[in-house]
């Protein structure tokens, strides 16, 4: 290990660090809140979530190197373009989320719809008033996973030109120097913990209801 | 830009040859052949011995969720500076990370078998190995395909990326692709692993729906600490229960 | 026959589930263990199939020490039932039902034809053998689960709570249609619940467990509800207890008197009148001060018993009676003949002190 190169270049390592957040950051987000509205619509209009299922299922099955490829090309990009990696990771995560929300609303209680129901709520603020907040836990569980994954593949961009720390990989690859490497890799753990922690200490925060019993 | 796609699809000196397309995807079967079958055949017993004793859960658990947050390429750049160049490494790289999701979901389908069907097994006269085979197995086994489809799905796309290792496989049209600019080329290697990954897919799909009994069926949408479970302990693939 | 002698459980942690428990389920009859929860019934039924090891002591099952026995053959010849019946998700209901036969190598029609007879004992169409136990309701779950318990006629059958999973409008056919299997089968039954109504309404005989895991009392359902041995079985058995034990002792030595009884049409007697159709069966009662029984102004019978029915179902129909009168039917359903109030209670005493006294000591 060449702690003194660590040391020399730790404004490109941040540089790199900075930037892998926000390729990450930014699809999670975004796909979250897409997989709110559809995941939302689906558990309303049941009949749309087969087929979207199936769609998701696809998405899913696609290897992320091959979508950042495939997506430009569809959606009439420049396939070296930040941007794809960003689109792509967000129909990516938005697709895998959208399960995740139409569990969690499906896991609320009937029992509890039927009383929004009784107390005169309207349909879509009941959904997004009551329900929601309580498949929170699910959709956080989802989101953990999906974030992790993000963080992994944001790195995968780096073989078609793409910044963030998966550059450490592939430049340190190219010189034989492992000390560049295990700084990505250790980098990318931490940021993955990191991530893991915020989201469990948000969930907690906004479901105050859980600590203090057991769940359904 | 689809018309250039399919013109260098179909033409058949692509197919051929030692970069040709059959050749690539044979390798890149073989690669994922290779790894799920070593995989399987460390993960599956060890998956059932940890769920049906229940000990040992978390270390696996806590294997499983750091295998998940280590990039591949990372690793795979790693262990090829490491041993130096060769497939050898790479190989054992796709395994190893092939491992955790099936251990993963083997480990979850046994403990989630019905205790009260253990318990009335053991109670009737089964002996342990009996319980395991007649009983914790089938039941289990819709998880246990789920975990193959993902570590499946994992090892198709870990080995094209290890094509930058220099590995063989589909994924030499991508990295050799990207190093000229070939756009054609690269799009080729996306368009052809994808549809290895869809294809290898359904197989496994209609594998599922073949060998797990029907009274098994309707499997997952009922209680919320299942879905909480499929999520924390278990991988990211969308269960078989919409195919 | 099961024999616990002096049987005790202790656990690694030391608490102590059963302690120095001995009792004799008689054989071919249905012994009940009840007791709160924590009280040492279920480790108790635990320990005569060996899912749980006995500490000191010795269980006997047909006279045969069952440490002695190897665990796998004991257990297929003891038939198990749990709560939740506990059935193989992945196997069909037929299936499920010859899990033992096949375990012990019968061949496959001879198991073929048992499991659908076993279906038919239990109350279940056809049509449920090829279905799976996801398709069933929780009721048909557990006879699945008790004709499975039945399938390789055991001599022995161990139940853990069979019905308690269960609605309580289900639980009772269910609770009646086991009684008539059992009289059927007769098998030694040892029944674990934590209901004391199941546990008389059962058992032949009631072993009644107390925190600790001792055994407090061990009686026949109207010996304790006659004479608990102590405060807390008192109160376990519960309040009007000695109304329940009613139940349990006979009107057959009942002397009745002739009924008051007139044809519609025909002249009232200066008391009440049973009105009464030509048959001799019972239609109505009126009212004293009528003259000739009229339909319209009768008033219900109420409630009406038998020669074979328990005392408490006399005293029932002494209580609705408008009259205060209580109508005995024989076996074809004619009036038989009237008791009042203090004959029916002159008779209970009689008879307590009878059983008083042929009771054994303590």
């Amino acid at each position: 290990m060449d702690w003194g190169w660590i040391v020399d270049n730790r404004d490109l390592i941040t540089g790199l660090l900075i930037e892998h957040i926000w390729l990450s950051a930014i699809p999670v987000v975004i796909g979250l809140a897409l997989a709110l509205v559809l995941g939302v619509l689906a558990h309303t209009y049941r009949w749309t979530y087969p087929p979207l299922l199936v769609i998701v299922g696809v998405l899913y099955t696609i290897p992320s190197l091959a979508l950042f490829i495939v997506l430009p090309v569809v959606l009439g990009t420049q396939i070296l373009n930040p941007i794809n990696i960003v689109i792509a990771l967000t129909i990516y995560s938005g697709a895998l989320l959208v399960r995740t929300v139409v569990d969690g609303l499906d896991a609320v209680p009937p029992a509890v719809r039927k009383a929004a129901d009784g107390l005169g709520y309207k349909r879509l603020p009941r959904i997004v008033t009551v329900e929601l907040p309580i498949a929170i836990p699910v959709i956080v569980a989802g989101l953990r996973v999906v974030t992790v994954a993000n963080i992994s593949m944001v790195s995968v961009g780096a073989l078609i030109g793409i910044g963030g720390l998966g550059e450490l990989f592939t430049s340190g690859f190219q010189i034989r120097f492992m000390t560049e490497i295990v700084v990505g890799l250790v980098l990318s753990l931490l940021l993955a913990v990191s991530a893991d922690l915020l989201l469990v200490y948000l969930q907690r925060k906004t479901t105050p209801w859980d600590r203090l019993g057991a769940t359904a | 830009m689809i018309g250039e796609i399919w013109t260098y699809l179909s033409s058949p000196g692509n197919w051929q040859g030692s970069d040709g397309f059959a050749v690539r995807i044979l390798e890149h079967l073989q690669y994922v052949g290779g790894a799920l079958l070593v995989a399987f055949a460390f993960a599956f017993p060890l998956g059932l011995l940890i769920g049906h004793t229940n000990r040992g859960v978390t270390v696996a658990v806590n294997a499983v969720n750091a295998s998940r947050s280590l990039p591949s390429l990372g690793l795979l750049t790693l262990v090829v500076l490491f041993s130096g160049l060769g497939r050898a490494p790479v190989l054992v790289a796709l395994t190893v990370l092939a491992i955790p999701p099936i251990l993963n979901a083997t480990y979850a389908g046994v403990r989630g078998v019905d205790k009260g069907a253990v318990t009335a097994a053991r109670g009737m006269g089964m002996t342990e190995p009996q319980v395991v085979w007649q009983v914790e197995l089938p039941v289990a086994l819709p998880l246990v395909w789920s975990g193959i489809r993902s570590a499946t799905l994992q090892t198709v796309a870990t080995a094209t990326i290890a094509a930058y290792v220099a590995l063989g496989g589909l994924g030499r049209y991508v990295i050799d692709g990207f190093a000229v600019r070939e756009f054609d080329e690269m799009l080729a290697g996306a368009l052809l692993v994808s549809l290895l990954a869809i294809t290898l897919d359904l197989v496994l799909a209609l594998a599922t729906r073949l060998s797990v009994s029907p009274g098994l069926r309707d499997g997952g949408r009922q209680r919320l600490p299942r879905a909480v479970k499929r999520f924390t302990s278990n991988d990211q693939s969308p269960a078989p229960a919409a195919g | 026959m099961i024999e616990f002698e002096s049987v005790s459980k202790r656990f690694p942690d030391g608490t102590v589930a059963v302690d120095d428990v001995s009792l004799v389920a008689p054989q071919g009859k249905l012994t009940v263990l009840v007791g709160p929860s924590g009280c040492g019934k279920t480790t108790s039924l635990a320990m005569v199939n060996r899912l749980v090891d006995v500490t000191s002591g010795r269980i006997l099952v047909g006279g045969q020490d069952i440490s002695q026995s190897d665990r796998v053959e004991l257990r297929r010849g003891i038939g198990y039932v749990i709560q939740h019946s506990g059935l193989f998700p992945h196997r069909t209901v037929l299936d499920n039902v010859g899990t033992v036969p096949r375990l012990l190598g019968w061949d496959r029609s001879k198991i073929r034809k048992r499991s659908y007879e076993l279906l038919e004992m239990v109350g279940l169409s056809t049509e449920q053998a090829e279905r799976y136990p996801a398709q069933l309701s929780g009721g048909q779950q557990q006879r699945v689960g008790v004709a499975r318990a039945l399938a390789s006629d055991p001599p022995v059958m161990l139940m853990d709570e069979p019905f308690s999973a269960v609605d309580p409008v289900v639980r009772s056919s269910l609770q009646d249609e086991f009684l008539r299997l059992q009289e059927q089968v007769g098998k030694t039954i040892l029944f674990v619940t934590h209901d004391i109504d199941e546990a008389i309404k059962l058992g032949d005989r009631v072993a009644v467990f107390a925190a600790g895991g001792h055994l407090a009392q061990i009686d026949s359902p109207g010996e304790l509800l006659a004479t608990p041995a102590n405060e807390f079985v008192a109160s376990f058995v519960g309040r009007d207890r000695g109304y329940r034990r009613l139940q349990f002792l006979p009107s057959d030595g009942i002397s009745v008197g002739p009924a008051p009884t007139a044809r519609v049409g025909e002249r009232a007697h200066d008391g009440w009148t049973l009105a009464v159709d030509g048959d001799h069966r019972p239609l109505g009662w009126l009212a004293p001060g009528g003259d000739t029984v009229a339909e319209e102004r009768l008033e219900p019978l109420g409630s009406t018993f038998t020669k074979t029915d328990s005392l408490r179902a006399a005293l029932e129909a002494v209580l609705v009676s408008p009259a205060g009168l209580a109508v005995r039917l024989d076996a074809e359903g004619c009036v038989d003949g009237v008791v009042d109030h203090a004959t029916l209670a002159e008779h209970h005493q009689a008879s307590s002190e009878a059983a008083d006294s042929e009771r054994e000591p303590r």
